[in-house]
């Protein structure tokens, strides 16, 4: 069983699914179950994640069959840690999820396919196979697909629309970069063709897939032209579903750009221009995007594409610095877009509204939970000590190395632009006086739940704060693991010479 | 016969890409189609069309030998197949019911997501 | 659309679609078929009919709700999936087979199992999808 290790982290997510769907009309059973289900599933991640930290990477031959031919699974340093902070984000989910999605919405198998998207991400993330990676960006896409449309209200159908249009857009043109690569090499094993793709003569195609790929994936991970789905889309569905979406479907996408960027593509030079180019537009649009709105959850989601760029811009940097840099700004990133979009949603239980301009007063009636907000708010802003600081560090540091001085200062546009926002929404959601507006009477608000169902939506913000603050002040634990990431990333030998057993 | 793949390849991309970028949903999920069965047509095409025997090695032999045909592009073709019929289905129902709740098919009226609320 | 015709056609025609879509399932191994195709002609077989005889009639007959048949397979293609893992200390996913083959149906392993689940998911996935587009009509 110990060499399947890296395995359970996906049978535990499939059987809870399967186990979901045979109670289809048990809402509240589903909901304790799901809830035990996910922390099962929290315990099994940090488990791989201590023995692939222990032991090294781990690599599974699903079949047993051999690893050019058959797929592999493939545990590597990368992959346990974000199967670790998939596991956290999921299990706060789930718990904001009990009480905050309506029942009507529940009933259609919610949470049954909030584990399959959990499969799918986990999946994603330790698949050495690339077309299994792809099989597991649809299981991902199909999930959310339903997520999204649940409850079919009026902008939420729009949404989804939009959303399906554009992701199934970038599956196919993903799919041809993935033709177009087979036919060069005629392998799928990412270790393999890593070692293929250097004898190919015709380096024309092999510029071509990697554009492909890098459309393909830009799209799911909403870099600069081609995010435009995310703004009309991510708002629309409850903020639960809105947390899972910002934490970790925009960041497969950017883990799959960084492992086909540097295991397959490591170094193509017009690339690291190019994806420059790129993250420095994708910065640059996000932050100008995030201070013209007024709706909460829309300044969140321009802020999810305005730090993509960061790690974007780092991958393109491709030194251990910069990479560390990326890794650090990927794990708090994953947690704090979580706990954002838990804080858009505890807003509106408390107000009713999330529009800026109609909310006010939250730190005079909520002296407490304020304080617990503002820390997340700050970690994304990056004071030191808080958790964004030390990733910026790292990647300003690279920058300057590589002598990228545009990038450089699109790293401190981008940080100054999310200080004035947020200084904006404290002045505005916080400290502000309640204008007077009409509330919406027929609505559960805050104040006239249960002590056990405030606690659902207390408990997840404060559980993700928790990680926030240790990524924050444990920063140098992190920080070694980013290192030893960036270094098994930078010299991929490590990675091959495990999945092919040299 | 890899010319003649290859121009309908191009046929079904330039059409699929085309229709996607119509204002109808309908044509919307049109496009859909005829992009994703160009996508499967240029996996087979590019995983190199040879008349060959099945790839089975004998018990008495270590190695391939001799010219055999590639199975993993059908493979690939096939799983690509299911997962788009999947989609396909999920497209329809979602813009039936779009159509129904919005009462239009025009892909330019879908503007209530960028309202300020 | 009810014509004689078809309704006395699919009458004949159901039982054999049915029994040919086991053939396919587990001729599928060695030859061209398998679970999908199995899975997908015996879904033709309901909607056929659902066709001549009307959908409320093809439920009676089903009895279970189709979507019940999704979990189903599902389950019994992960643990034929898993039991390597349990049972003989093989990665996930790998073939077992019994020693002696039996008549008619041939070598059984773990492979007939991981398809028959993908057979039944089919089925309910596709009729779910039918009688959900056909209904809202």
């Amino acid at each position: 069983m110990t060499n399947d290790i890296i395995i359970l982290p996906l049978v535990v997510h499939l059987f809870f699914s399967i186990v979901l769907m045979f109670f289809w009309n048990k809402v509240d059973f589903q909901k304790i179950f799901s809830v035990v289900a996910n922390f099962i599933a929290l315990l099994v991640a940090i488990w791989v994640f201590i023995f692939v930290y222990n032991n090294g990477t781990q690599v599974v031959q699903s079949g047993n069959w051999e690893a050019p031919f058959g797929i592999v699974f493939v545990g590597d340093m990368l992959a346990a840690t974000l199967v670790l902070l998939t596991a956290i984000a999921g299990f706060a989910v789930s718990i904001f999820s009990t009480i905050s999605v309506i029942r009507a919405r529940l009933r259609f198998g919610y949470f049954s396919v909030f584990h399959f998207l959990l499969l799918g991400l986990n999946g994603a993330f330790l698949t050495g196979d690339i077309f299994n990676l792809y099989v597991w960006f649809e299981i991902i896409i199909i999930s959310s697909f339903v997520l999204i449309s649940i409850g079919g209200e009026k902008n939420q159908l729009e949404g989804a629309v939009k959303y399906f249009a554009l992701n199934f857009f970038a599956s196919m043109i993903f799919l041809t970069a993935l033709g177009v690569l087979y036919g060069l090499v005629g392998t799928l094993n990412m270790a393999d063709i890593s070692l293929k793709i250097a004898e190919v003569q015709n380096r024309n195609l092999v510029e071509i897939s990697a554009v492909l790929f890098l459309v393909g994936f830009g799209i799911k991970s909403a870099i600069f032209p081609l995010y435009f789905w995310l703004p009309a889309s991510y708002h629309t569905p409850p903020s639960a579903v809105s947390a899972i979406f910002a934490g970790l479907l925009t960041k497969v996408g950017v883990y799959a750009l960084i492992r086909v960027f540097t295991l397959i593509y490591g170094g193509e030079g017009f690339l690291s221009i190019l994806l420059l180019t790129l993250a420095i537009m994708t910065i640059f649009s996000g932050g100008v995007g995030a201070i013209i709105q007024n709706n909460m959850k829309k300044v969140f989601m321009y802020f999810i594409i305005c730090h993509i760029g960061f790690m974007i811009g780092g991958l393109a940097l491709f030194t251990e610095v910069a990479m560390a840099g990326v890794i650090f700004y990927l794990i708090h990133d994953i947690i704090i877009k979580t706990n954002l979009f838990l804080i858009s949603g505890l807003i509106y239980r408390i107000k009713g509204t999330t529009n800026m301009k109609k909310l006010g007063g939250l730190y005079a009636n909520y002296p407490k939970l304020s304080l617990l907000l503002a820390i997340p708010l700050f970690s994304l802003i990056g004071i030191p000590p808080l958790s964004g600081y030390w990733p910026k560090i790292s990647l300003i540091l690279a920058s300057f190395n590589a002598e990228e001085y545009w990038f450089f200062g699109a790293l401190i546009f981008g940080s100054l632009i999310t200080l004035i926002v947020i200084a904006k929404l404290w002045s505005e959601v916080f400290w502000k006086d309640q204008p007077k507006i009409n509330f919406p009477e027929k609505f559960i608000y805050f104040d006239q739940l249960r002590i056990g169902q405030k606690f659902t939506f207390i408990f997840p913000i404060a559980f993700l704060t928790f990680v926030t603050l240790y990524i924050g002040f444990g920063a140098e634990h992190i920080q070694q693991l980013s290192q030893r990431i960036a270094s098994e990333l930078i010299n991929n030998e490590l990675y091959i010479d495990a999945v092919l057993k040299r | 016969m890899e010319i003649l793949l290859a121009i309908i390849t191009g046929v079904l991309y330039a059409s699929g890409i085309y229709m996607i970028m119509r204002r109808s949903m309908v044509k919307l999920i049109l496009g859909i189609i005829l992009l994703g069965n160009g996508v499967n047509l240029l996996i087979f095409v590019l995983g190199r069309i040879t008349k060959g025997e099945p790839p089975i090695i004998d018990s008495a032999e270590k190695v391939l030998e001799g010219v055999y045909a590639d199975p993993i592009p059908q493979a690939l073709i096939l799983t690509a197949i299911v997962i788009s019929f999947g989609l396909q289905a999920f497209a329809i129902i979602l813009m039936k019911r779009t159509f129904k709740v919005l009462k239009t098919d025009d892909l330019d009226q879908l503007n209530t997501t960028d309202e300020d609320s | 659309m009810r014509t004689l015709i078809l309704k006395s056609a699919s009458s004949y025609l159901i039982p054999v679609l049915l029994i040919f879509s086991v053939f396919i399932l587990l001729r599928g191994h060695y030859l061209p078929g398998g679970g999908f195709v199995g899975g997908l002609v015996a879904a033709i077989a309901f909607v056929l009919d659902a066709f001549s005889n009307g959908l409320e009639k093809t439920k009676t007959i089903l009895k279970i709700h189709p979507g019940f048949l999704m979990p189903l397979g599902l389950l019994v293609a992960f643990l034929s999936g898993i039991s390597p893992m349990v049972f003989s200390d093989l990665p996930f996913m790998t073939g077992i087979w019994a020693e002696n083959p039996i008549p008619v149906i041939g070598a059984i392993g773990s492979a007939l199992f991981f398809d028959l689940g993908v057979y039944l998911v089919v089925i309910g996935a596709a009729l779910t999808i039918i009688f959900t587009i056909s209904e809202s009509a």
